[in-house]
């Protein structure tokens, strides 16, 4: 064979084994990219040239204004997170024996796609405390921290026996003297409502150095009774808190048993306050709206750190185990404490790393769509909106490719920086 | 950074003096309380959507999965049974394999010939041509939705499955290329120099040297385009018709009414998930290898 030939042959043989590459690369990943900018220039259908009217009305109708702003939020939290807990996960392994078992819990989220994340997440977020898992986490906290009180809802069965505080609690309008009673009767409790404890509502004895009273449900099954009076078949409320008060100081509080009685005893002469403190009232943990308007993105995102934080620590476990250890073993030696050696030495050599983590996980949150599609309900989808899921609505939903086209170039222009930062890289590395 | 998967593989640590076994034995205790607890937090959603998936309607509605654990009466299959029973989910599964699998195949035929050219051909404009893959790594996929589905309309691809299929393939392609590339180049020079002295074709070398010595990383890149694959949903939604939808698609459109039909989603999600967890157990090694040559997509 003459050179020439073996010349000829050698560049058939490379348009052979690039043109399948090339001319799926050039159909599908590059003729688009020139496609959807001129289209972008486009009215909805195609048929009119508009100039920049699409990317006018995407910064200035509220539903992409939204997606812009809720991306926004997303690169500022979710890259910084997700690397920050890669980082702190990768060191920490590093002093557990079963660090192998750790990694692959961690991880294992990253296989799973964010259609089934979505909705494992979804779940964990429901609304009622008895469903969802966040809620029954933070209702059993709320529950120590604030328990919810034995009449919630209930109303006084005479409106003259008590009045508000004004900060939610009850007090009787009139003062009493040692030897008094008070008698304290309540509507508006669902039956199923009184503890099971509770018996007949007795009424309240006066005893000699203090002052006694009854508390109790107002009403008997069947609707005999007459408001204000302890009736039979009227059951006493148990566990409700009164507090006395000398001169606006609390000087002495009781729980009603469960006949509804409570007593003071012991107190000095003079006139008392009685007062039933908001606590009695408070209603039980109804549940955050974690995906509602308020709360819809950060409980997406959360979802997302839960899912990426395994790569970020794979990846920094692995620059991790690239530091020579005589370096670490050099700055302990000369009197750092763990955490200088960490912010001075194992950060800054692994700054590297931390930046390809970084931007990709830029990269990956700026496309962020799957899981606010699946974990947003209907109702929160405008608040929750992010620019992936407005281009797919609008360009396949209302079939408007002009707007599309103007936010998928959008996209694309946003991704440039993180493109630069990788051929910057690559042509450090390939030299 | 070196994250870039090489024959030789993943450094190793060299072995530690005895003062820092002893730093690290004091901050031992609080480090495994932590990661315990950590731990924990992380496989708890799992576990709690595999239990709910166990559970039925009636009882997912009354209380969290979590008192399946004090009533185990209550976990059942047959919401499972009632599942595969779905005609539905049965021929969404059948597509998401039929998807998955050419993808998978494609990906690594196409990739590897052209990471093969240009890490051992020489010709005009290879430096360029590979910066301007390495440029394309970044691109979000959502650019080529409209486009290609007006391209798809013409060749009449839309609403297939060889459709699905050739968009994974080209949006996997740069990182495809990219992870074989640097694979060939780190194998010797003198194995290839050896077969083209013996008068080996360009084919034969390719074939015969690269593509087995290359396995690893071919491996890699298979892991990673079948779970990237079957955990689509963007691009099934597209492009994917009524009889041709993956079984991501078929799952959301129960979640319109999320609470009603949790006994359908719950074991479907599962369903979904087993297959790629299997294959991330199974073959954890290469996918972390694909992880650390710096995916970018």
């Amino acid at each position: 064979m003459s050179d020439g030939a073996q010349r000829r042959g050698r560049s058939w043989a490379v348009a052979l084994f690039l043109a399948p590459a090339l001319v799926l690369l050039g159909a599908i990943v590059v003729y688009p990219i020139f496609f959807s900018v001129g289209r972008s220039f486009f009215d909805a259908t195609g048929s009119e040239f508009v100039g920049a009217e699409n990317y006018q009305e995407m910064f200035t109708s509220p539903a992409t204004l939204t997606a812009i702003k809720n991306n926004l939020i997303w690169v500022v939290f979710a890259p910084s997170i997700v690397t920050a807990l890669g980082l702190v996960f990768a060191v920490l392994t590093e002093r557990i024996a079963w660090s192998t078992a750790f990694k692959v819990a961690i991880f294992m989220p990253m296989a799973i796609s964010f259609l089934s994340a979505g909705v494992t997440w979804r779940l964990i977020y429901e609304q009622d405390p008895d469903l969802g898992l966040a809620n029954a986490a933070a209702g059993a906290v709320v529950s120590v921290v604030r328990p919810p009180g034995e009449l919630p809802g209930a109303r006084p069965s005479e409106e003259q026996s008590l009045s508000p505080t004004g900060d939610g609690g009850l007090t009787a309008p009139e003062s009493l003297g040692i030897g008094e009673t008070a008698a304290f009767g309540f509507v508006a409790i669902p039956p199923e409502a009184v503890p099971e404890d509770a018996v007949q509502a007795v009424e309240p004895a006066a005893t000699d150095g203090g002052i006694a009273g009854t508390v109790w449900l107002d009403f008997a099954p069947g609707g005999e009774g007459e408001p204000g009076s302890i009736d039979p078949d009227e059951r006493g409320l148990p566990g409700v808190e009164v507090e006395a008060l000398a001169a606006g100081a609390v000087v002495g509080s009781a729980t009603s048993g469960p006949d509804g009685t409570f007593a003071f005893d012991g107190l000095e002469a003079g006139d008392y306050e009685l007062r039933l403190p908001a606590s009695n009232f408070r209603e039980p943990f109804g549940g955050i709206s974690w995906l509602g308007p308020a709360l819809v993105t950060p409980a997406i995102i959360v979802s997302y750190i839960w899912i990426w934080a395994g790569f970020a620590m794979v990846v920094i476990a692995a620059g991790l185990a690239a530091i020579p250890r005589e370096t670490l073993e050099a700055s302990r030696v000369d009197g750092g404490s763990e955490w200088h050696v960490f912010r001075k030495v194992t950060v800054p050599l692994l700054a590297p790393v931390l930046a390809v983590v970084f931007v990709t996980l830029v990269i990956n949150v700026l496309k962020v769509f799957d899981l606010v599609l699946v974990i947003a309900p209907g109702s929160a989808q405008r608040d929750a909106n992010v620019i992936a899921l407005q281009l797919w609505k609008t360009a396949f939903g209302i079939r408007d490719f002009g707007l599309g086209s103007a936010l998928a170039v959008f996209l694309l222009l946003l991704v440039l920086p993180a493109m630069a930062f990788n051929l910057k890289r690559f042509r450090a590395e390939d030299s | 950074m070196s994250a870039v998967a090489t024959p030789s593989g993943r450094t190793t640590k060299g072995t530690e003096p005895r003062s820092s076994r002893l730093v690290a034995a004091l901050t031992r205790g609080p480090a495994t309380a932590l990661l315990a607890i950590v731990a924990i937090v992380w496989l708890v959603p799992t576990i709690g959507l595999l239990v709910s998936s166990f559970r039925t309607a009636a009882d997912n509605a009354e209380s969290g999965w979590w008192a399946a654990l004090t009533a185990p009466t209550q976990l059942t299959l047959q919401p499972y049974k009632d599942l595969l029973g779905d005609p539905t989910i049965v021929s969404s599964f059948v597509n998401t394999v039929l998807i998955t699998l050419p993808s998978s195949l494609l990906i690594v035929a196409v990739a590897s010939l052209a990471a093969y050219a240009f890490a051992w051909m020489r010709f005009r404009g290879r430096d360029v041509l590979f910066l301007i893959v390495v440029g394309l790594l970044v691109v979000p996929l959502q650019v080529a939705l409209i486009p290609v589905a007006r391209l798809y309309d013409v060749l009449g691809l839309f609403g297939t499955i060889p459709g699905v299929v050739l968009f994974h393939v080209a949006f996997g392609l740069p990182f495809a290329i990219f992870l074989l590339r640097n694979f060939f180049v780190g194998i010797p020079h003198e194995l290839l120099e050896a077969a083209r002295m013996d008068g080996a074709s360009e084919w034969t070398v390719f074939s015969r040297v690269v593509l087995p010595l290359g396995l690893p990383a071919i491996a890699s890149l298979m892991i990673f385009q079948f779970l990237w694959v079957w955990n689509d949903l963007l691009v099934a939604l597209v492009f994917a018709g009524g009889e041709t939808q993956p079984l991501t698609v078929a799952i959301r459109e129960q979640l319109r009414s999320f609470s009603a039909n949790i006994d359908v989603i719950a074991p479907a999600a599962f369903l979904q998930m087993i297959v790629p967890l299997a294959v991330f157990f199974a073959f954890q090694r290469y996918f972390v290898q694909g992880l650390l040559a710096g995916s970018q997509r």
